[in-house]
């Protein structure tokens, strides 16, 4: 297969192949932190993740349709906005989902799988009527597509630059939150034992709604990210929900590090794999090789040590 | 801020409130030219002012369907709600002001069209099930619907058991010919072997990628694309064939390869939302469509899935089909223009869409053609039949049950609609089992 080519077109391909592996990488861990705090730290198989996603997909919208309108000038900048208000927007819905749905279900969470897949058609339902059932088209600003020539042969796209950028201050701002907060002392302390939280003073309930909120906000912050590189349509949520929950059980539900090295493992597995063999096939095999691991080791790649 | 559809005007069955006001039976061609724009427009297909006293209900309609003294009952059969929402859309539009149209101009052998429309969901059992809602407890004449092929297949044999009459509008792979469906959109060979034929020529491309979305169309459509590819093109080869899942957002890897290849041409047969990942990642690669190195042509984007992708991010491409909106005959200026105000302004309409718009005309002049409804004597009458007045220009159905049609090559401009760049000088044979191709 290589025969043909040069050592430097080699070299340039596996190098953009590196990169885009990297950007795969990215692209996980963006998808899979909400989860991986709503799932991993509260315990809710939120089936609704892509909804909330494309929440903040569609707040982007919106915002490249005012700028493009009212402030042109300042067009090349509104994805910053969009992405904060993204944040805010799906961090509301999921602080008002919890109020109204998922505390009534802490004690069965089982049934949180069935409420909140419910959750996601209604929330696609309003999508279609409110943004009409067809895909939008989001420009991007000019900046942010193309690619930046790094030699003659290597092209880097800047978007997925961009994805790798915020997918690392994301994570270092979750992990500032989680380990060094009293938020995410509080977090730590429900995840182990609820009651006995309580029973210290820990507002459980005003926690579990921001933590709650946090991640659907994360979500919201991803979703705004995929226009760049996805479809935004009122079920583009689909897409990303069953990787999603690949990450974050694969990497070990409730430990963040066990979400990022997942990803990495599972973006590069499948990046590689895409090279050498066909699309569909390369799919195969990872989730073979996954469902392999997780039949030895079903608490995850990283698992917290409980005394149970 | 909705640039999708008004969802009332879609979901809502009736349309009486909507329609023009002149329906009286054998009404004269002037009275049609005064009742307004949509009337107008409708004046375009000859109206031939039939009058249902001539056609005694017990004669047009002796098996039982739902046909009157001054009505006659069809059924509309797509997704309005989950995934398959965003293409199905369009066509229930079409069909809609086709409808419209043909009531404006008096209805079919004297009766007003009333249709009612079911959802299939987006979910292959419930297309199955609201077929023989519709054929067994309303009797409906016939059925516009489906999209998908999976969908097709769901419903074929409750059209089959129960002889409905279907008018399927998707281009598809072929390999089908039921006596219970009419094939409006393009069967594989036809969408793709002139295109294939145009880029080797005017481009002189030697090397193809074929690149799909891993489901039946995009795989038996780049088997032919290969075939033709390698037994018909002079020293034409394909340098890679690749399948991706449906729904898949990641191609940077498949990019990659198609650098390693340096292809001539990237034959792409995403998509849904794959479609969107794949262009805007293209681009984002620094492959610029519009220097064509390589040159990309698809035959599955059409102006309706260039909204969700963004012009800016597929200018340059080139698809291949038989109708785009940009096509400038009087026909289709006409139909663009009664689409958009019935619809909205910011409507546009894809090769599907049309191909919708063509099921209830074909469908009446197969019905006037027969003097009868009854589904037998209807699919009698309909070989041979010539719609002069369709958008895409002149059509006839075949013995098979597709359409002859042009087939075109459009380039993509950045504000979303194509440039037609190339058509076939005849029309094209639609052949459903091609031999050599299998």
């Amino acid at each position: 297969m290589f025969s043909d080519y040069s050592m430097s077109e080699l070299g340039a391909i596996f190098a953009m192949q590196g990169f885009a592996g990297l950007i795969l990488f990215s692209v996980f861990v963006l998808m899979a932190l909400g989860l991986a705090i709503i799932f991993g730290q509260m315990g809710v198989i939120n089936m609704a993740h892509g909804e909330f996603m494309i929440l903040g997909a569609y707040v982007t919208y919106l915002m490249s349709n005012l700028f493009s309108a009212y402030m042109p000038g300042l067009f090349s900048a509104y994805f910053f906005v969009a992405m904060i208000l993204a944040f805010i927007a799906s961090g509301a819905l999921g602080l008002l989902v919890e109020w109204a749905m998922i505390r009534h279900l802490y004690k069965r969470p089982l049934d949180t799988l069935l409420a909140t897949w419910g959750l996601s058609l209604i929330l696609q339902q309003i999508y279609r009527s409110v943004f009409g059932a067809r895909e939008v088209g989001v420009t991007i600003p000019d900046w942010m597509m193309g690619s930046m020539p790094v030699t003659d042969l290597i092209e880097v796209p800047i978007n997925g630059i961009f994805v790798m950028v915020l997918a690392v201050s994301i994570s270092i701002a979750v992990y500032v939150l989680m380990f060094k907060s009293t938020w995410g002392r509080q977090v730590r302390a429900i995840n182990q034992n609820r009651v006995m939280a309580g029973a210290v003073g820990i507002n459980t309930e005003w926690t579990d709604r921001l933590t709650f909120g946090i991640g659907c906000g994360v979500a919201g912050v991803a979703g705004s990210a995929f226009t760049m590189i996805g479809s935004t349509g009122p079920t583009a949520g689909q897409l990303y929900i069953v990787d999603t929950f690949l990450v974050v059980v694969f990497g070990g539900a409730a430990s963040l590090l066990g979400t990022i090295a997942s990803a990495f493992s599972i973006s590069q597995a499948q990046s590689i794999m895409e090279f050498f063999l066909s699309g569909s096939m390369a799919k195969v095999l990872t989730l073979l090789t996954i469902v392999g691991i997780l039949m030895i080791r079903p608490q995850g790649l990283f698992a917290l040590k409980l005394r149970k | 801020m909705s640039p999708g559809v008004n969802f009332d005007e879609v979901l809502g069955g009736d349309m009486s409130n909507k329609k023009p006001t002149n329906l009286n039976n054998g009404v004269s061609r002037r009275a049609v030219l005064a009742g307004g724009a949509a009337a107008l427009t409708a004046s375009l297909f000859t109206p031939k002012a039939l009058r249902a006293a001539d056609y005694p209900t017990a004669e047009v309609n002796t098996t039982g369907l739902a046909v009157t003294d001054d009505t006659v009952t069809i059924g509309i059969l797509h997704s309005i709600t989950g995934t398959m929402a965003i293409s199905e859309t369009g066509s229930v539009q079409a069909e809609k002001l086709a409808i419209e149209q043909i009531n404006a101009q008096g209805g079919i052998l004297g009766r007003k069209i009333e249709y009612i429309q079911e959802d299939g969901a987006s979910d292959w059992p419930t297309f199955a099930e609201k077929a023989k809602k519709l054929l067994v407890n309303d009797k409906v004449a016939s059925v516009m619907g489906c999209w998908t092929s999976a969908s097709r297949k769901a419903v074929l044999p409750v059209f089959e058991q129960y002889n409905g009459f279907l008018y399927y509008p998707t281009f598809y792979e072929g390999l089908e010919e039921s006596p219970n469906v009419i094939y409006t959109g393009q069967e594989a060979t036809q969408q793709i072997i002139a295109g294939l034929d145009w880029v080797a020529k005017e481009k002189g491309a030697k090397s193809f990628y074929l690149l799909g979305s891993d489901y039946i169309w995009p795989r038996t459509s780049n088997k032919i694309a290969r075939k033709h590819i390698e037994n018909f093109l002079d020293g034409a080869k394909v340098v890679g064939e690749e399948y991706y899942p449906l729904g898949h957002t990641q191609f940077n890897s498949v990019i990659n390869k198609i650098r390693l290849k340096k292809p001539d041409v990237i034959y792409a047969i995403v998509v849904g939302g794959s479609n969107v990942a794949f262009y805007k990642q293209l681009k984002a690669a620094g492959i610029d469509m519009t220097k064509e190195d390589p040159i990309v042509l698809t035959i599955s984007v059409t102006e309706d899935e260039i909204r969700g992708i963004g012009g800016e991010n597929i200018e340059g491409a080139y698809a291949c089909m038989k109708y785009f909106q940009s096509l400038t005959n009087d026909n289709n200026i006409e139909f663009v223009k009664a689409f958009k105000e019935m619809w909205g302004d910011d409507m546009v309409i894809g090769d599907v869409t049309q191909a919708a718009y063509l099921g209830p005309w074909l469908w009446k002049a197969a019905v006037e053609a027969a003097g009868s409804f009854d589904v037998d004597k209807v699919r009698a009458a309909t070989p041979g039949i010539e719609l002069t007045s369709a958008p895409e220009g002149y059509v006839k159905v075949h013995e098979n049950h597709h359409l002859w049609s042009k087939t075109r090559v459009g380039l993509a401009k950045a504000d979303g609609q194509y440039d037609v760049v190339f058509e076939t000088a005849d029309l094209v044979e639609p052949d459903p089992f091609p031999e050599g191709y299998q």
